[in-house]
């Protein structure tokens, strides 16, 4: 485990000088990810403005909403997206095989080998909306709540982590799969708004066949207090289950690897 | 033709370290008509057809061996080569490398062994090696004394200094690869896989590779599997060679005797002062082109002093150029003349 963690701090300390190599970019990275945020606090404020409900959310229960989203979504920036999309140039240039040689495991080598810390502020933000949204809904939480909002936010990261490591593994196969992955990012813009205010058949889509409703929605309501014990525990099995397909597969694709050729 | 069944009869079963036999791999390739019609029509339904890479090989090597590995583009080293490492899986027969089985990829095997490929870099480009050289420390679990140590061995057997701390972009071709040496062998593997470590290289940097690993072997008794397209990496480093053809095995043994099949001819390339007709070359070689002032002969090794005397004396000679052929062609030559 000690190796993990050791290797887990190189892969990181040289990813953050790796970028911070290009001083430039990194200015020019910050300055977008804040117009971003700029941006999708704009885009909230026209669909939920103070005194509107959408499916039953106030505006500042669906803030909570957008809270969690934005979490998840810098997670992504921060995580899965510099991650997994380097599998598919790892598959496509042949060097994936240094990463199948090293003694460790692939998946965690392939999933935590790089940081992008512009992301980070993303996550912050999240919080802070979520933070603040809660009180002004007035969300109690007690210690026990916090915990199970944690639980909910690590199983919709956990879930948002498996698709995203299933699409990039059929790389494997099909080399390039990058619009697999912008279509998942597409569906998963819809964790912005509560599920209630999607029409009945999208929101048995999102709840059972794309859970974005587990990424965003159930933990919010776990901070109002109002989500329901089978949805948590469908949310955590579900996040358990999607992990153990990706694994899975991820073994599976490995025995179907061909090498680029030299 | 039959590929040479070629296990080493002198070798005692336990101290083979390598062994392979009956190893084949068939690829399903796509096959695309050329032209967009044939894009769209691959694009609505698919067709594959088998490729056979590697066709039922077999041989085995002994601890401290350095064996070359010899074909055409295409043959099947490359293939043979990571299946030995485990990256693919075989399609038939067995492969034994350091007492495991290696598509199975085992921690202990992957810690015993390396691969180095002359056109692909584990480095990371934006920063100086060593900070590649730490990650893989942390990965493979070496401590940081021991690392600290090793490096510093293996720096000075490279002839590196201050290049492990200038960010590889800024390295030229010799010192990458000489890094990339380094980070290969920082977990003391004892069976290296070397698939053209010299590509690209200028004739001193690739000396100077061919003398570490000549050096690391002698130190640490490490097995070699080179693949590579200079004829001169072979020579100098490998006693014993496979060559592969089309997938099949068709020599193991010593060099000497390969070489002789191999290259029983120079290539003399000449420039002359004016333009001479193809009729003027006749007796002096084999003509392979004859250009304006550019003529490119083949003459046998033991007539070629005598072929250039003269050459000098018939013609108004500008430049004059004697070469070993590439060994791609050698090979290709040697199978179109049916020699195997």
């Amino acid at each position: 485990m000690g190796r993990y963690f050791k290797s887990l701090r190189r892969f990181w300390g040289t990813a953050l000088a790796s970028q911070l190599e290009y001083q430039l970019n990194v200015v020019i990275e910050l300055i977008a990810v804040g117009l971003s945020l700029l941006g999708s606090l704009f885009m909230l404020s026209l669909f939920f403005g103070p005194g509107r409900e959408l499916g039953g959310w106030s505006w500042h229960e669906a803030l909570i909403v957008q809270g969690f989203y934005t979490v998840l979504d810098g997670m992504a920036s921060t995580w899965l997206r510099p991650n997994l999309s380097s599998i598919v140039t790892h598959v496509r240039e042949g060097t994936l095989d240094f990463v199948l040689l090293k003694p460790i495991d692939s998946q965690f080598w392939l999933s935590l080998r790089t940081i992008s810390p512009a992301g980070l502020p993303e996550i912050v933000l999240g919080l802070f909306l979520v933070i603040w949204g809660g009180n002004q809904a007035g969300a109690s939480l007690t210690p026990g709540g916090l915990a199970l909002v944690l639980v909910m936010l690590l199983a919709g990261g956990l879930i948002l982590y498996s698709l995203w490591f299933l699409i990039a593994a059929t790389s494997i196969w099909f080399v390039k799969t990058w619009n697999a992955t912008e279509v998942l990012r597409a569906v998963l813009a819809s964790g912005r708004y509560p599920v209630a205010a999607y029409p009945a058949p999208l929101r048995l889509l999102f709840t059972l066949v794309i859970p974005v409703a587990f990424l965003t929605t159930v933990p919010a309501e776990v901070v109002l207090g109002r989500a329901s014990t089978p949805m948590l525990w469908l949310g955590s099995g579900l996040a358990v289950g999607f992990f153990v397909v990706a694994r899975q597969f991820w073994l599976y694709a490995l025995r179907h690897y061909t090498s680029a050729s030299s | 033709m039959a590929p040479q069944r070629s296990l080493h009869p002198q070798v005692a079963h336990g101290s083979v370290v390598i062994e392979v036999e009956g190893l084949s791999k068939i690829y399903r390739v796509a096959d695309k008509q050329p032209g967009l019609s044939g894009t769209l029509k691959h694009f609505m339904r698919r067709r594959h057809r088998d490729v056979h890479a590697v066709s039922d090989i077999s041989f085995s090597i002994v601890p401290g061996e350095m064996v070359g590995f010899l074909g055409a583009n295409g043959a099947g080293k490359t293939t043979t080569l990571k299946m030995l490492c485990g990256l693919i899986h075989p399609s038939a027969g067995q492969v034994v490398v350091a007492g495991h089985q290696p598509q199975k990829r085992h921690p202990d095997f992957l810690r015993r062994i390396t691969l180095v490929m002359g056109q692909k870099q584990q480095l990371l480009w934006d920063l100086p090696p060593m900070d590649s050289l730490r990650v893989n420390a942390a990965v493979y679990g070496i401590s940081d004394r021991d690392a600290k140590r090793r490096i510093s061995e293996l720096s000075d057997l490279l002839e590196l200094g201050e290049e492990l701390t200038r960010p590889v972009r800024k390295l030229s071709l010799g010192q990458r690869m000489k890094a990339e040496l380094l980070a290969a062998l920082l977990h003391q593997p004892d069976v290296l896989f070397l698939d053209e470590p010299t590509l690209g290289l200028d004739v001193n940097a690739q000396a100077r590779v061919r003398q570490f690993l000549a050096d690391y072997n002698q130190r640490t008794g490490a097995t070699m599997l080179l693949t590579s397209h200079y004829m001169a990496d072979i020579t100098a480093l490998c006693p014993r060679v496979l060559l592969i053809h089309q997938g099949h095995l068709f020599h193991d043994g010593p060099l000497d005797r390969l070489a002789s099949r191999l290259a029983p001819e120079r290539h003399v390339r000449l420039e002359l002062d004016a333009p001479v007709g193809a009729e003027a070359f006749a007796g002096l070689g084999r003509l392979d082109s004859c250009c304006d002032c550019e003529v490119n002969l083949r003459v046998q090794p033991d007539e070629l002093t005598a072929v250039v005397a003269q050459l000098l004396e018939r013609f108004e000679v500008r430049d004059l150029e004697v070469n070993d052929p590439p060994i791609d062609q050698l090979i290709g030559d040697l199978f179109r003349q049916g020699k195997v």
